[in-house]
């Protein structure tokens, strides 16, 4: 098992690097870990799924509103049973709460058939139109105007962080190594790829391209030109748990001509979920906020759920989605380059990430891999952090075995000092506190930190200095 | 959960949270000859809030003395001791199995606690960053007075080189000391207002010693820096705009009750205050449960809140005894620019706050404000404060007009002229 931080890279030349451990860049190394493969997963950041992936809507999609025939349609609709499975095993928190289409005008209401027809021809075929009258049954809360609504029951929640996470895990414990904090850099291509990266050179006879915001750079690199990313940026506000009460559903804005609205969505951990704006940027970097954007968004909660906006907001995200000018995927393999781009994944990437992972294997295939048989990987058993299951603090046979597991140290989230432990002791353990929280909800809820972030600072801290005073004690 | 699973008690008074409200009011009962007496903390240790407060000025009213926040602590903790309270700490209190019964998570395995009356006394935190709705980067470096407290005080981290402090109210200075004293440098301290709302030493000996400019009528626009904080944006009220270079920035004040509680017990909650509507009597909606201390009015002094603690324990030994739990009629609200009055509901035939008064908060500075109390169109008092009151800081309004509110009225208002 292997996740390096610092130093140089192995000298070895790998059968497979991956650039980008995002959902993507993750699940294809899980993918071909199953394999007899040297598999290098490299990021430049100090964790995995430490960009786009971290700020995104967090639902399973069914893509009953995909463009039927495309590569993301069908990716979409195969991701979504894979991806349903594989948290079955691995303990990821799904939640199927099913999602409204909620129509607030007559333009909105027209467009429902098509939209089940649509739905239809993505094989989804449990769509339902619902009148006025059963949709506020169904969402008592909603504010006043709501016409209609399709109803998608197969829409689900789910825990992006813990998916990622899960992926990582699994690939490294399957023997693929993982480099955190190198950027890769110019690409040398001969008999092998030699990617010049901070950490020196990586060598790899193959190169997968998951790269996210920067994919189209990296693509250049390799001399194509076929898509360049606009990071469109989403803008999301979590508001309390006690707002949770309010929703039942996922809902969803209906796509019209004049764009896409917001959604307010429950989220796995028991917040609700307000966003995403949708801005189209030219800086990869503008993951803030803006007063802007969250007046937009505080204004569309207040018609579709007046009530939400009593309540009290614990967190404000942003995120980059990695837009093309295409509508569909940019998976390309380059046979003669030994190469395969991962490039316009979208929101739906969280969703299609295992089907993308056998899809890019296919294509390696194509590209002259020989995978050799793949084994059955035991499932990671992954640490739940979702409400809708019982956590740690809620468990008589934890507590009884092992008192850290009964020490609230984030009181807002629940998170008690043995998840902390056992995160930072991890196949791929955090990299900072914002990664310890991904992995925990450590400092997540109401208060931000103002009871327990000195304390989970202290652990966190406490864990980091201990392998480097055992290191400095062994070179004596 | 299988009821298998837990460990049923039974005590006769359960108080959550063992800041000065709870352990005070424990005290009081188990001096009073209360059976058993149980305060639970989810902290580590015991004393809330003034655990982490280093500066002096604690327990004047209360204890008649000077002292720092953890030695004042430490003098409650030992008084309840004393008196025979059963102090449990590192106790959590995650929701309700019933009337007046507490499920808890402890390192000792799950407890399901009944009790004959439930105190709450679980404090109020400062608005974190993202409540407030300010925009920008999240980068490392940004804190809540509190958090800044423990991490200098208790754990003794580094903080980082210059800060900015928002927000101008006492605990703001108090912040600017802790930075101090941790040897960060204080870049500004910037608020809304037109003016600071501390005690005036506190304002001037920051100014002086420690040089730290304050920016009025100021709001903060926007936080820059990935990673870690780099800047503060900040806007004037009359269109400029700066960004003040900085590592760290500590959100202070803008007080909300810890009121989680309270409300999964179906408590109301008063609209002002944002912690259970109480009567005078500190009792909640819900018969058995009291609320005591910052959870009824964020924030008042240490002193205030166990004064509350000690005031509320003839109600609850009288409860104990089998006194009837009436609904007091009559709401209380505070009308702009007032924020909240406490307590929130009151009978006219019922006995007044502790010490005949009410508390109030304001949102703007009021000179000389005449407050005026008015039930249905009537007014029942007028009542002038020969002074100016600031945001933040106390404002009593004395109770002896109750008597001549209408019990089959309309809520009473409190406005200002």
């Amino acid at each position: 098992m292997t996740v390096t931080t610092t130093g140089d890279l192995p000298g070895e030349v790998y059968d497979v690097a991956i650039i980008g451990a995002g959902v993507v860049g993750t699940a294809i190394a899980r993918e071909l870990a199953a394999h007899r493969l040297r598999i290098a997963l490299v990021e430049a950041s100090d964790d995995v799924g430490d960009g786009t992936s971290k700020a995104n809507t967090a639902i399973l999609h069914t893509g009953f509103d995909a463009t039927p025939g495309t590569l993301e349609a069908r990716l979409v609709r195969e991701g979504y049973r894979r991806l349903n499975t594989f948290a079955a095993e691995a303990g990821i928190p799904v939640e199927p709460l099913g999602a409204l289409l909620v129509a607030w005008d007559s333009e909105q209401l027209a467009a429902l058939p098509a939209l089940a027809e649509k739905a239809v021809r993505n094989d989804c075929h449990d769509t339902r139109i619902l009148d006025a009258d059963e949709v506020y049954a169904r969402e008592p809360h909603l504010g006043p105007g709501a016409l209609g609504a399709l109803e998608v029951p197969g829409e689900s929640i789910i825990c992006p962080w813990t998916t990622t996470l899960a992926y990582a895990t699994q690939a490294v414990r399957a023997g693929a190594d993982l480099h955190l904090n190198c950027t890769a850099g110019a690409i040398t291509t001969g008999s092998h790829h030699e990617i010049a990266t901070n950490r020196g050179p990586l060598r790899a006879r193959h190169l997968v391209n998951a790269a996210g915001l920067h994919s189209d750079e990296i693509d250049r690199r390799l001399g194509h030109t076929e898509f360049s990313v606009t990071p469109r940026r989403g803008q999301l506000i979590v508001f309390d748990k006690f707002a949770r009460g309010l929703v039942g559903h996922i809902l969803l804005p209906v796509p019209t001509a004049a764009g896409k609205g917001v959604l307010v969505s429950p989220t796995v951990f028991g917040n609700v979920m307000l966003g995403p704006t949708a801005e189209d940027l030219d800086d990869k970097h503008a993951t803030g906020s803006s007063a802007a954007g969250l007046s937009l968004l505080l204004d569309k909660g207040a018609r579709i759920m007046p009530e939400l906006l009593d309540e009290e907001v614990t967190a404000v995200y942003a995120g980059l989605r990695a837009a093309t000018e295409h509508a569909d995927f940019q998976i390309r393999a380059h046979p003669e380059q030994r190469y395969v781009a991962v490039g316009g994944i979208r929101s739906t990437g969280l969703t299609a990430s295992m089907a993308i992972a056998a899809h890019v294997r296919d294509l390696l295939a194509d590209c002259g891999l020989d995978p050799g048989p793949a084994r059955e990987l035991e499932p990671p058993r992954m640490p739940n952090l979702g409400e809708a299951f019982r956590r740690p603090y809620q468990r008589a046979d934890l507590i009884a075995a092992d008192p850290a597991y009964g020490t609230v140290v984030c009181h807002c989230e629940r998170v008690t000092r043995g998840e902390i432990r056992d995160a930072l002791r991890a196949t791929v353990p955090p990299g900072s506190l914002d990664g310890l929280r991904r992995r925990t909800r450590a400092q997540s809820g109401r208060c931000q930190g103002f009871y327990c972030g000195a304390a989970v600072r202290a652990q966190f801290d406490e864990a980091r200095a201990t392998p480097a005073a055992a290191r400095a004690e062994a070179r004596r | 959960m299988t009821t298998a699973d837990r460990t049923p008690r039974t005590v006769d008074v359960l108080v959550i949270g063992a800041g000065p409200a709870g352990l005070a009011a424990a005290t009081r009962l188990a001096e009073a000859g209360v059976d058993t007496v149980q305060v639970i903390d989810r902290e580590q240790h015991a004393g809330g809030i003034p655990r982490h407060c280093h500066h002096t000025g604690f327990g004047l009213r209360d204890l008649h003395r000077v002292l720092s926040g953890p030695e004042y602590a430490r003098r409650h903790i030992a008084a309840a001791l004393r008196a025979g309270v059963s102090l449990r700490t590192g106790v959590t209190a995650t929701g309700w199995a019933g009337p007046r019964t507490v499920d808890v998570t402890a390192p000792t395995g799950l407890e399901r606690i009944t009790a004959g009356a439930v105190v709450l006394a679980t404090g109020a935190r400062e608005r974190p960053r993202s409540a407030r709705l300010v925009p920008g980067t999240r980068p490392a470096g940004v804190y809540t007075t509190g958090q800044l407290q423990q991490a200098v005080h208790v754990h003794h981290q580094s903080i980082g080189r210059r800060a900015v402090v928002v927000g101008a109210e006492r605990v703001g200075y108090s912040a600017v000391d802790t930075l101090r004293g941790a040897g960060v440098e204080v870049a500004a301290m910037v608020t809304g207002l037109p003016r600071h709302q501390a005690h005036p030493a506190h304002a001037l000996g920051a100014r002086l010693r420690h040089e730290v400019p304050l920016l009025t009528d100021t709001t903060v626009t926007g936080l820059t820096g990935r990673g870690r904080l780099t800047g503060v944006r900040v806007g004037h009220r009359d269109g400029r705009t700066a960004t003040i270079g900085c590592d760290t920035v500590v959100f202070t004040g803008d007080w909300i009750p810890d009121h989680e509680l309270a409300r999964s017990a179906g408590i109301p909650l008063d609209p002002g205050t944002r912690g259970p509507e109480t009567d005078p009597a500190f009792r909640t909606g819900e018969p058995g449960v009291f609320a005591v201390g910052n959870l009824l009015h964020p924030v008042e002094t240490a002193a205030t809140a166990a004064l509350d603690g000690r005031f509320a324990a003839g109600p609850v030994l009288r409860h104990l005894a089998g006194e009837p739990w009436p609904r007091a009629p009559l709401p209380v609200r505070a009308d702009a620019p007032l924020r909240w009055v406490a307590p929130g509901r009151i009978a006219p035939d019922g006995p007044p706050p502790p010490y005949g008064r009410f508390t109030l908060r304001t949102a703007a500075f009021l000179t000389r404000p005449v407050l005026v109390v008015r039930q249905d169109g009537r007014t029942l008092h007028r009542q002038r404060v020969p002074r100016t009151v600031a945001p933040g800081r106390p404002l009593q309004l004395s109770a002896d007009w109750i008597a001549r509110a209408d019990a089959h009225g309309g809520p009473v208002r409190i406005g200002v002229e």
